[in-house]
């Protein structure tokens, strides 16, 4: 279909300038969205071929042609059908919102919002940590240590939450995420430190920081440990004053005011990256670190910068997470999330608006997978999946321009990622 | 142009499979209505809710008896763990053949999950929701308060509400022969555990073992050595998690090359590394909560035995009395040596290597520790 001769043919149409720039958004956007909708294709192959009722029916494919179609659709529909349900639950919401327009009263308005809040709920700390492993990214850094962050601001924010008690809480909240801020920029500092001034590489030293984190919180965590409860292997619980009100008392809703700090981090980061001078050095040592020392700017600095910035994000990821939904920091608290936010970050393209999208994605899904998993009874393990396979989509373009015969773009549009590893 | 139109053509073909899949979404809630909104029933006849029997038409569930409801929510070590989650799963799985009811699981991967999975099961009106694994007492009794009217039972963990089951398992019983065994077995003189998170449940196993261990020294004036554990201090090795096989393989390679010949971890599905290890020096290990010589059979010649915590046994039990309408609120089940709660395995292959004496002295002990003759713990 893409024969090769066609291309130069259509170029001259287009203003080369505003073809280029048309093209830019138009691949950063594409590659994207066509990446999850492969993903989730495939995803759906899995379903069917791991689900019994499915390759029973096929047997018979001869004999019954259209039982197997049937079946097929019936289980692709069951789960993905549940995954929407359970994630956005639009039909529900609409259905509750006509009962309460005729004045039927808002409960079950209340509880049909219950999927959608949560799905932004779930979504928070992979802003967060999305945006700490983006900011590294912008600088030419891989940022593997969000999981280490996220647990150490968690364990920081929660223990100022507990132990410091008869504050007001517009004294006791702050100091508790700034605790928490401080905490995840410590650990993530302490890799850019490394970098900069030992050459020690960061991929290396993060993932070094994830481990000491981890032993570290299963040693103040154990029972009876320094920050355990004496009877369970979890922190004590944050106290009113330093919690994150939640909005709704739903049973199930859990949404509450850390999303809108979620978003205008992102902004601040925007802003940060694209309108300040400070995130143009940053950018600049991102694409060629040797030409940003050149015009004098001081790229060590740089570096420790971003490694303290994305190290306090995911601290906040891991704060917001705490004072808000679980009050409590347990052993496995970040439960992978640091990882999957690598994901995401290169899924958002490393742009503060593209981490976000990709967030609320990656949140909808995962909360989602939680209706699927207990009314299709599909394993939550197939999102864990799809999600791998957005990352090997978008981290090879060439096979989503090659499976929708899209054209090579005029620049390569993630240099990012690359110069990390030369440097 | 072409490229174009195919790139519409997939974006058409991704908006019908949204649309499709909504409309999937649709034919959902003629099931789900049902168990949710059970008690509702009387509001039905509202005209606001008129447009629905559109639907209702679809024979999907909708006519058939409801059936008793099981919701199980495992810890972070998964399902499939070959060990205690599935113990408990099996006892549902039991409870879906042979009393036909209707049992689901969920599965937690981080601990914002407990509350979430507990949510999901308790919007779906599930009869009974089985939270298995100290893990998750918090989550189940905050749930318990704010849902007087929902059973709960919680694997390993005491009541803590009256309409929470507490399930508890006195392992220490099991492995204290487990412990005896070992230290009859060792030709090295040195056996050795590990856990996966220093908390109670697991602990009483590690317990337990240096008891029986400490239990043969004395009646053998033996001079067995327990690596991994030390009841004194109530200290030992931790992997820190229930999930990396590659950590159950490090920690064995240590206590072997310790001279270590019998190995009991305690750590789910991290055994397993251990258990590769383990066949792979010949050297002998001892499963945990179920027999691992039947749920990981690659490892056959490497079992020997196992320190049973019969989980599913216990869950059959509560959800068939509370199916019968006896949900026992506020109480503890206790597995014991005695009501079979706990036990040993079967030797397997290890059979004709067990010396026959070794064999009567356990049972002689099973005995005592039932009589009250041997006070364990």
């Amino acid at each position: 279909m893409a024969d090769a001769p066609t291309t130069p043919s259509e170029a001259p149409e287009v203003e080369p300038k505003e073809r280029h720039a048309s093209s830019r958004l138009y691949y950063a956007v594409l590659v994207p969205i066509l990446s999850v909708f492969t993903a989730l294709v495939l995803g759906a192959i899995l379903i069917l071929i791991t689900d019994p009722a499915v390759t029973g029916a096929w047997k018979n494919v001869f004999q019954a042609p259209l039982a197997a179609l049937s079946a097929t659709w019936e289980s692709i529909s069951t789960a993905y059908g549940a995954l929407l349900s359970g994630s956005l639950g639009l039909v529900e919401i609409w259905k509750a919102l006509g009962v309460a327009l005729s004045g039927g009263g808002t409960e079950d308005l209340a509880v049909a919002l219950v999927p959608l809040s949560e799905s932004l709920t779930t979504s928070v700390p992979f802003i967060f940590a999305g945006l700490a492993v983006a900011i590294g990214f912008q600088g030419g850094l891989f940022n593997i240590g969000a999981e280490g962050q996220i647990l150490v601001g968690a364990l920081c924010s929660v223990y100022v939450g507990y132990s410091i008690t008869g504050l007001p809480w517009f004294i006791h909240l702050p100091l508790a995420l700034m605790a928490g801020m401080l905490g995840g920029a410590i650990w993530g500092g302490i890799p850019g430190l490394l970098k900069a001034y030992t050459g020690g590489h960061e991929v290396i030293n993060t993932i070094m920081m994830n481990w000491i984190a981890i032993i570290l919180s299963s040693w103040l965590l154990k029972v009876g440990g320094p920050m355990a409860r004496p009877d369970l292997p979890i922190t004590p619980e944050v106290l009113p004053s330093a919690q994150i009100p939640q909005f709704f008392s739903t049973q199930g809703n859990r949404f509450h005011a850390g999303f809108f700090l979620a978003l205008a981090a992102a902004a601040v980061i925007w802003w940060l990256l694209y309108r300040a001078t400070t995130g143009f050095e940053i950018r600049m040592s991102g694409a060629n670190p040797h030409a940003a020392t050149y015009s004098g700017v001081k790229v060590k600095r740089v570096w420790v910068m971003i490694m303290s910035i994305g190290g306090a994000l995911a601290g906040l990821a891991g704060t917001v997470q705490a004072l808000a939904v679980d009050r409590w920091v347990g052993v496995g608290f970040s439960g992978g999330m640091g990882f999957d936010s690598i994901a995401l970050a290169l899924l958002g393209r490393s742009h503060p608006v593209g981490v976000v999208l990709a967030a609320l994605l990656f949140g909808t899904l995962r909360n989602g997978a939680t209706r699927m998993q207990s009314v299709a009874r599909i394993p939550i393990d197939i999102i864990t999946i799809v999600q791998a396979l957005v990352i090997v989509f978008i981290a090879a373009p060439e096979i989503i321009r090659w499976l929708y015969r899209l054209r090579q773009p005029a620049e390569d549009l993630t240099p990012t990622l690359s110069t990390s590893w030369g440097s | 142009m072409k490229q174009r139109i195919f790139i519409i053509l997939t974006l058409l073909l991704f908006g019908a499979m949204v649309l499709a899949a909504c409309g999937g979404g649709q034919a959902e809630p003629t099931e789900a209505p049902a168990p949710t909104k059970a008690p509702e029933p009387t509001q039905a006849p509202e005209p606001t809710q008129a447009p629905e029997p559109t639907k209702a038409p679809e024979p999907t569930k909708a006519p058939e008896e409801k059936k008793f409801s099981v919701g199980m929510v495992s810890d972070i070590g998964g399902i499939d763990d070959k060990s205690f989650n599935q113990t408990a799963w099996k006892g549902v799985q039991d409870a879906i053949e042979k009393l036909g009811i209707d049992g689901t699981f969920l599965e937690s991967q981080q601990q914002t999950d407990y509350e979430k999975n507990i949510n999901e099961f308790l919007a779906q009106g599930k009869d009974l929701i089985i939270t298995v694994g100290f893990l998750l007492s918090d989550a189940t009794t905050k749930a318990a308060e704010a849902n007087p009217d929902a059973h709960f039972a919680i694997v390993d963990f005491p009541s803590t509400a009256p309409n929470v089951q507490g399930m508890l398992f006195n392992v220490t019983e099991a492995t204290f022969l487990a412990g005896y065994l070992a230290a009859g077995m060792s030709e090295t003189g040195v056996v050795c555990t590990y856990g996966g998170i220093n908390i109670p449940p697991v602990v009483d196993f590690m317990v337990g073992f240096q008891n029986g261990v400490e239990y043969y020294n004395e009646q053998k004036g033996a001079d067995v050595q327990l690596l991994g554990w030390d009841n004194e201090t109530q200290d030992g090795l931790f992997t820190g998690n229930f999930e990396s096989t590659d950590d159950g393989r490090r920690f064995a390679e240590n206590l072997f090359d310790e001279g270590c010949d019998v190995i009991l971890p305690v750590a789910g599905p991290v055994g397993l590394g251990s258990a590769a290890a383990a066949q792979e020096r010949g050297l002998m290990i001892i499963g945990v909560d179920t027999d691992q010589y039947v749920s990981a059979p690659e490892f056959a010649d490497a079992w020997l035995t196992s320190v049973l915590k019969n989980m599913d046994v216990a869950v059959f039990d509560t959800i068939k009395s509370a199916m019968e309408g006896n949900f026992k609120g506020g109480d503890n089940y206790i597995g014991t040596l005695a009501n079979n709660g706990v036990g040993l395995a079967p030797f397997h292959e290890f059979e004709d290597k067990v010396p026959d004496d070794l064999k009567a002295e356990l049972e002689q002990i099973k005995q005592d520790i039932i009589d009250g003759k041997i006070q364990v713990k």
